[in-house]
């Protein structure tokens, strides 16, 4: 294969890795804690249109990533009200807010339906740009890809090496135990809550202002389950969960690349379409039958509700 | 602390859990989650600059204004029903089937390759054929997650979420492609069906048909195999305490399967129901969310049939208010799923009562 058409290849699939690994590794924090939020989906689609009118109204493309990051936390707020303080059943919570989030972005976004934004330049990193293949392909992107990278050793790092991350493991493992050392752990819950909302909201942000710098109804299309799937796949860590978002923008370019070659196959565009969809249960199959992995590495309280006086 | 709190606010609301819950509140939820919904409806029209009179009217008087309108809303809730009477099946057991659609798009094509295979035939047969093969579709694609499960381990919540989109896109691909109307002018959809293939009206004047008497007969079904049946008995077991159900020796893949399967049949009949009905024909769009809205359903009826039903007229009554909303006040119709998402939340919020109940506490003694 060419040199250019690789790095063309490497650099598609880093673009369509990123709102996977940020609406994943957000997830994965809240997960950590022991909230389980099905609604990622619903806060992507929401990030999606407030990070485009934002973008849109102001011109610019920091204020369409602000307006998902809030917009992404807010949503995770209705979550966290329900599923924490209230105590609802966190996966009837979480496809409440998936459905609502879909068909509120749905209504705000018709106003904005056949808008357009410029596109954001790429920036490019001096001297490493330069390289053969890596340049073209790694360092030659718009800077929320960079951000994503930034947010990926920021989450190892506070998971497995901070004291707040580690009180945040407690409370994922037993919060019982992490109440009784007196860690608040309603609210650890509530900002992990929110900062899976948030991330979920920039992962939309990055789609309709970064990757295609325009909203329409359906174009978040099932990659927030499909991060909800990548946690699972990381059993719970954040550079596999990174791994496995640039795996998925592989298929992903896959199959636009299948798509978009001219290569004479009789292949129905469909059918290549379905392609990530397929992958996600393959790889859900692949890595759930190992129930001994799953049941050592899933937080132990994950999608249990509790009270601190119950 | 808490003595420090007491001080500073001494009639701080706090939720207190009950001994036991709160019968009268199971019933009263969805009741209250209903006027909730409602304000909720007049507070968005409100805050659009609308009439929310005017707005409430629409969405909740307009759809009920004569006979044809209360026959489309019996229309609209059919599919509703049926998907959610199968689905809590499911939930009761803590069996997430969550990709109705994706059966109920599935059931559609497999009624559709029916009646296209067989058109111009005008047999007797056929329509009886397509309620079977609507139910073995959908059942066939509940039965992947239901497989990967039990085998595999692997998450139905996820995998009957992704089968959706599949679903969606092998519909997209046979309407763009071998089922296309050859005199379609290239529109995505199949030609119409023949009479034969369409599901007799109820009432001449209106659209309603046969599958509405089909939702009914499923509701007591669920009601019969969920009250009155052993298996039903186990499989609420299984759905509240796994580990108590596996101890007793009740098996819990079972629970799994007929969990799945039940809502996989029942979607796959009311997509039949939709090609075979008001439709007449497999198009892209054939499924207009009824899979996800059946979730709302079967939560906000409580996962008893007799509430489905009546929470599957509520979520009508949505669904052509937002129709109505279009024609009459100029907004999109996906304004109706922003209420219907609402619904569930209050729902949701008003179920702490059930286990909670709210205390106006007096201020302690400082100790």
């Amino acid at each position: 294969m060419e040199n250019g058409l690789l790095a063309a290849i490497l650099f598609a699939t880093v673009v369509a890795g990123t709102p996977l690994v940020v609406a994943a590794l957000g997830e994965l924090v809240a997960e950590r804690a022991g909230v389980l939020n099905l609604g990622v989906e619903g806060m992507m689609a929401v990030g999606a249109v407030a990070g485009f009118a934002a973008a849109h109204t102001w011109g610019s493309a920091p204020a369409g990533v602000g307006a998902g990051l809030l917009a992404g936390a807010g949503m995770s707020a209705i979550f966290a009200f329900l599923a924490l303080t209230l105590t609802a059943n966190q996966v009837a919570a979480g496809l409440a807010l998936s459905i609502f989030g879909v068909g509120l972005s749905a209504f705000v976004g018709k106003a904005w339906e056949s808008e357009s934004l410029a596109a954001v330049p790429a920036t490019r990193i001096p001297l490493l740009a330069d390289l053969p293949l890596l340049g073209p392909a790694l360092f030659s992107h718009q800077w929320l890809v960079y951000v994503s990278w930034l947010l990926i050793a920021a989450v190892a790092w506070f998971l497995s090496r901070s004291r707040a991350g580690l009180v945040l493991r407690a409370v994922g493992e037993s919060p019982a135990s992490a109440h009784a050392i007196g860690h608040p752990v309603l609210r650890i819950r509530w900002l992990a809550t929110l900062f899976g909302g948030a991330m979920a909201g920039v992962a939309g942000a990055f789609l309709s202002v970064f990757h295609t710098p325009l909203w329409a109804e359906g174009m978040v299309a099932g990659k927030g389950w499909i991060a909800l799937a990548l946690v699972v796949f990381a059993t719970w860590r954040p550079l596999r969960a990174a791994f496995g978002a640039y795996l998925f923008g592989g298929v992903m370019v896959a199959q636009l690349f299948l798509q978009g070659s001219g290569l004479q196959i009789e292949i129905p565009s469909q059918f290549l379409s379905a392609l990530p969809y397929l992958a996600t249960v393959i790889v859900l199959v692949a890595i759930s039958r190992n129930r001994q992995k799953i049941r050592l590495n899933s937080p132990v309280s994950l999608g249990q509700p509790w009270r601190p006086d119950a | 602390m808490q003595a420090e709190r007491a001080r500073r606010r001494p009639w701080q609301p706090r939720i207190e859990a009950r001994p036991a819950p709160s019968p009268a509140w199971r019933w009263l939820s969805p009741l209250v989650a209903a006027l909730l919904t409602v304000a909720g409806v007049a507070a968005v029209f409100l805050a659009l600059g609308k009439d929310p009179l005017e707005g409430l009217s629409v969405f909740f008087l307009n759809p009920l204004r004569d006979g044809y309108a209360i026959a489309e809303l019996l229309l609209k809730a059919t599919p509703l029903a049926l998907i959610a009477a199968g689905l809590a099946v499911g939930f009761r057991a803590n069996v997430w089937n969550i990709g109705a659609e994706g059966q109920f798009v599935v059931g559609a094509i497999a009624a559709t390759g029916l009646a296209l295979a067989a058109h111009d035939s005008g047999a007797a047969w056929l329509l009886p054929a397509m309620f079977v093969a609507g139910a073995l579709g959908g059942a066939a694609w509940a039965a992947i997650p239901a497989l990967l499960k039990t085998r595999f381990n692997a998450s139905e919540i996820l995998v009957s979420l992704m089968l959706v989109y599949v679903a969606q896109l092998g519909a997209s691909w046979l309407v763009h492609g071998p089922w296309q109307d050859p005199a379609g002018f290239n529109f995505p959809q199949t030609v119409m069906f023949e009479e034969a293939a369409l599901l007799p009206l109820l009432l001449e004047g209106t659209r309603l048909n046969l599958a509405f008497p089909v939702a009914i007969g499923a509701l007591i079904a669920a009601w019969v195999f969920m009250q009155r049946s052993f298996a039903g008995f186990q499989m609420q077991v299984a759905g509240q305490a796994e580990a108590a159900a596996r101890y007793a020796g009740f098996p819990v893949a079972r629970a799994v399967w007929i969990g799945m399967l039940a809502g996989g049949a029942a979607a796959g009949l009311a997509g039949m129901a939709e090609v075979a009905g008001p439709m007449g024909q497999l198009t892209e769009h054939v499924s207009n969310q009824y899979g996800f809205a059946a979730i709302i359903v079967a939560f906000v009826g409580r996962l008893h049939p007799a509430g489905i039903g009546l929470a599957s007229l509520l979520m009508a009554l949505l669904y052509i208010g937002g129709e109505q909303a279009q024609q009459y006040l100029n907004l999109p119709s996906s304004i109706s799923k922003v209420f219907q998402g609402m619904l569930l939340f209050f729902l949701l919020g008003a179920d702490v009562f059930v286990q909670y109940r709210l205390r106006l506490r007096a201020p302690r003694l400082a100790g």
